[in-house]
């Protein structure tokens, strides 16, 4: 067996049991790592539960910066006896065991294709600390100070980042310095160095290290939104509470010490989107943060917003469903829900960011969008994007930027004697004006319906005002082609008949599949969908390759059908390639298969050559 | 149902107001209810207290949900903006537009279909939430628009227009309203004009969740011999507690009563209340007393009416949540968007 070889690019999984504390030990390595200027893409892996069942935190060390997940481990950090079986069997050969041998184990639950690092870590924090939650706590401390022995880190970026995280709790931060050290100790003088290293370099630059649900929730602050109402449902609940910690920051008049935003933990999903749709109506900018079973509740609001034109922002953080499905694990499955959602002849914007950065310029831009467009704006990000912390660039604002409220009618354009119909459309993009109410003493008023109405809002069952009204909802949606974000088109280094399609949290995987294409000469376009409705771009890119792969996270190739349904393309152009089985996508699957395909797709080709 | 338009030309004989509006800028659209519709003295209700309030009507927001009582708000103050939610959600969209702008009179109209089943628990959150607006349950114990089904509110032995009797027991949303934490209840009957008016004026001027449960016959469905919220059923067993005598400034108080008679009580916007006791022990500010005088009667057949309960020291969702008190959708970029400096040094804590 030779043993694993690596600097800067290994896989290390931690497998803890949730509730012991792992969590901020394991971050505490991975940011330690970035500090040393040596991308790392983290993911955590956890069941729907608070403590005592098995959690994963599993560390990309990439020093070319691929930050999809990669698949495979190479070093393990076995915790958890009740995982131990399914974690051993997870290592590649000539990978790293690193355990607590404070206990002995019998010879078959090793591996004999592994090396195996044992260190007494219970008889150690047993022999030091008193108290059983000191014991269990220092231990994760004990052991990340072990590895970064073994991987030959300096101590200075974790003795730094822990001195960080306990400013101003100088209580708590000897305790920890002295566990690290510890650590440290018993590794130098007690075990022997392994193949996998972390060299110092520079590759990290100015990116910045946060979770998608954090960024979605400042874009929203940037961009304006006052009320947040929402119903708690993983993996979207850390949205609302970021929201929460941003506006204590920024939004608390220093004047009065009053809040400039309100939030309200809704009794359930049907109310949170009905406190949104109010604000919007009364011209607040409000979102809700939410996941597929949530939206599931909202459609009936939903269909009413979309029909009474209420601007609202919608986070979906998508999970895998149904309700009691897998809530912490990752899925793009609620394209088509959202898309379509409600009754009658719906459909709805929808942005797909790729990463924290994306989160939250689509935040900010959805709260524009929503306002421009007055009508149901859904940010679809996802479990992996959410969740995880992830190397993103750097948040930019312009100053000079103002919030677009769209076609607002102001008391002032009343009396100048402009004509004010609530569902009339005056130039042509199928937008109308609208009014705040309250706005003016006798102008403006109006009363907001479904689709029974005319378009100067005035009850109506007539055929031909329902059907100009639902029709000038569809130039509107026409108009939203050109202001979603536009989808990003990356060509292959030559003319290929192949072409890629993805969106969201497949985006890390695809660059680093698309780097893997160029090099071994598998040409493939790659288009990233940013938005639907889709832009003509969209079709263009499908028409000019023979063979679209479209790639995605759902079982039934959702976007794929959006595309087929809405663009008129023959479905044959267009092959599902999909991943559900609710980890995040890799490269190594990306690859594998479309490398797969265009093999077929040759052969065929071949085939049908010489028969002509 | 009206079908003839009223003349657009005033009478002179309208007084305006001291904000200059006549009672007739109060109205609304013509009612398509049925002819002797309960809900249609609501509306007229809503209208005089308005008025008499000196309201300004484009500064009202109604709201409602679905159902006859829903779709009332069209027939009153024609130029306030209005939102016909979806079935019993009203509240959810009222507490959201509160919030959006916290300077308009929040007008919630909901029937006891939409608040008390599908919307049950909208309504009961709303109310603990303390989201400051006026919810008028516009009670018939039927469902109107789809011909004639129970309602929660129906009471258990009260028989359907068919003869069926009704076999569950009814939903008392005033006693609900109590221990959800509305600060301000009230009972009243549609056909009961000088009682209705005088409570939806107090509920206005009420900080914090205000609720009036109004007893609305439906003339079409349950205003039979047998049904407990027909006309002659209500008139027959209405148990007034007290009657307000609502004054706009304490130097209006004028009427004069023996000790004891009656209750003075100021509220948030400065105006005042005067209580009238009809039984003489009741007391609208002790919960617990109320709760078992509303059960004790209720029990008995009556239909206990007036201001039944009332929290002197009430407080509503925008105190409670600390806001500004600028209205949000008046907020700025400056107001609002912390900027890129602020932003490049949280950048910075992200590295």
């Amino acid at each position: 067996m030779t043993p694993l070889s690596a600097t800067n690019d290994f896989v290390i999984k931690f497998a803890n049991i949730n509730g012991s504390g792992s969590a901020s030990a394991n971050e505490l390595f991975a940011k330690a790592i970035l500090r040393m200027g040596v991308p790392v893409s983290p993911r955590n892996i956890f069941p729907s539960n608070i403590q005592g069942l098995p959690t994963w935190y599993e560390v990309r060390v990439t020093e070319n910066g691929w930050l999809g997940r990669r698949g495979g481990v190479d070093i393990m950090v076995a915790m958890n006896p009740q995982t131990w079986d399914a974690d051993i069997k997870e290592i590649e050969p000539g990978g790293y065991l690193f355990y607590d041998n404070s206990k002995p184990l019998p010879a078959s639950k090793f591996r004999d294709d592994i090396n195996v690092i044992g260190m007494p870590l219970t008889e150690l924090c047993n022999a030091t600390y008193k108290e059983p939650r000191q014991r269990q706590l220092f231990k994760n401390i004990i052991y990340i100070g072990a590895l970064s022995v073994l991987f030959e880190m300096a101590s200075e970026a974790l003795a730094q980042l822990i001195a960080e995280q306990y400013k101003g709790k100088e209580k708590l931060l000897q305790p920890n310095l002295n566990a690290l050290k510890l650590g440290r100790d018993y590794a130098t003088e007690n075990l022997q160095p392994i193949g996998l290293r972390v060299k110092r370099a520079d590759n990290v630059g100015d990116r910045i290290f946060i979770d998608g649900n954090s960024a979605v929730a400042l874009g929203c602050v940037y961009g304006g939104a006052t009320v947040c109402a929402w119903y708690p449902i993983t993996p979207s609940s850390s949205v609302a509470e970021a929201f929460q910690r941003y506006c204590a920051k920024f939004r608390v008049d220093p004047a009065t010490q009053l809040n400039r935003y309100a939030i309200v933990q809704a009794e359930d999903e049907l109310a949170s989107i009905g406190m949104v749709i109010g604000a919007g109506w009364n011209g607040a900018r409000a979102f809700t943060a939410t996941s597929g079973p949530g939206v599931s509740l909202m459609t009936e609001f939903i269909g009413l917003a979309y029909f009474a034109e209420i601007p609202m922002t919608i986070i979906n953080v998508q999970r895998g469903g149904p309700s009691t499905g897998m809530p912490t694990r990752t899925q793009q499955a609620d394209v088509l829900a959202c898309a379509y959602a409600s009754h009658g002849d719906t459909k709805h914007v929808l942005l797909f960011p790729e990463d924290p950065y994306e989160c939250f310029e689509h935040g900010a831009a959805a709260l524009d969008l929503a306002d421009r467009l007055q009508t149901p704006v859904f940010v679809m990000t996802d479990l992996d994007i959410g969740m995880n912390q992830r190397l993103a660039a750097p948040f930019v604002w312009d100053d000079s930027r103002r919030f677009d409220r769209g076609k607002v009618m102001t008391a002032e354009m009343l009396d100048e004697g402009r004509q004010f119909g609530r569902y009339l459309d005056v130039d042509g993009d199928g937008i109308p004006y609208r009014t705040y109410p309250g706005a003016h003493p006798d102008k403006g008023s109006y009363f907001t319906r479904g689709t029974t109405k005319n378009a100067f809002a005035t009850y109506s069952e007539q055929g031909p005002d329902y059907v100009y009204n639902v029709q000038r909802l569809l130039r509107k949606f026409e108009t939203a082609k050109s202001l979603v974000p536009q989808p990003v088109l990356q060509e292959a280094s030559k003319t290929t008949r192949f072409g890629v399609i993805y969106y969201g949290s497949t985006s890390p995987a695809m660059s680093e599949a698309f780097a893997s294409f160029e090099a071994s000469g598998n040409h493939v376009d790659r288009l990233r969908i940013r938005a639907f409705p889709f832009p003509d771009s969209v079709s263009d890119f499908i028409l000019n390759h023979e063979h679209v792969f479209v790639v995605e996270q759902n079982r039934d190739g959702q976007l794929r059908t959006l595309i087929v349904n809405e663009l008129g393309i023959d479905p044959a152009r267009v092959i599902a390639l999909l991943h559900f089985d609710g980890t995040p996508i890799t490269a190594r699957f990306i690859t594998r298969e479309i490398e797969a395909l265009m093999r077929a797709l040759n052969a065929q080709t071949l085939r049908q050559d010489k028969v002509a | 149902m009206t079908y003839i338009a009223k003349p657009k030309l005033h009478h002179p004989a309208l007084q305006p107001n001291a904000v200059g509006f006549t009672r007739r800028d109060y109205e609304g659209k013509i009612s398509t209810l049925c002819a002797g519709c309960g809900h249609d003295s609501i509306s007229a209700a809503v209208i005089q207290a308005c008025w008499e309030m000196n309201i300004e009507p484009h500064r009202v927001a109604k709201l409602s949900g679905i159902g006859c009582s829903s779709k009332t708000p069209d027939y009153f103050l024609g130029n306030s903006h209005g939102f016909n939610t979806v079935h019993g959600r009203m509240p959810s969209v009222v507490t959201g537009a509160n919030l959006a702008n916290r300077e308009l009179l929040y007008l919630g109209v909901s029937g006891d279909g939409d608040s008390a089943s599908i919307g049950l628990g909208q309504f009961a959150h709303a109310m603990r939430r303390g989201v400051n607006m006026v919810y008028l349950l516009e009670n018939n114990g039927v469902y109107g628009l789809t011909k004639g089904q129970f309602s929660a509110t129906a009471d258990k032995g009260s028989a359907s227009k068919k003869g069926v009797a009704n076999s569950d027991s009814p939903i008392d949303t005033v006693s609900l309203a109590m221990i959800m934490g509305a600060t301000f209840i009230g009972r009243s009957f549609s056909g009961d004009k000088a009682q209705l008016v005088p409570l939806i004026k107090a509920a206005i001027g009420h900080r914090g969740a205000a609720f009036i449960d109004v007893v609305s016959p439906c003339v079409a469905f349950n205003n039979h011999a047998g049904s407990t919220k027909s006309y002659d059923y209500v008139r027959e067993h209405n148990e007034a507690v007290n009657r307000i005598d609502f004054i706009q400034t304490r130097s209006e108080i004028t009427a004069e009563y023996g000790p004891g008679a009656t209750v003075d009580i100021e509220q948030h916007d400065g105006t005042w209340l005067r209580l009238r006791k009809v039984h003489p022990e009741y007391d609208p500010t002790d919960k617990v007393a109320a709760m078992n005088h509303i059960q004790q009667h209720q029990a008995r057949g009556e239909v206990v009416t007036g201001l039944l309960y009332y929290d002197p020291d009430s407080s509503d969702m925008h105190e409670n949540l600390h806001t500004v008190t600028q209205p949000f959708n008046r907020l700025d970029e400056a107001a609002l968007c912390p900027g890129a400096a602020q932003l490049a040094k949280l950048n910075d804590s992200l590295r």
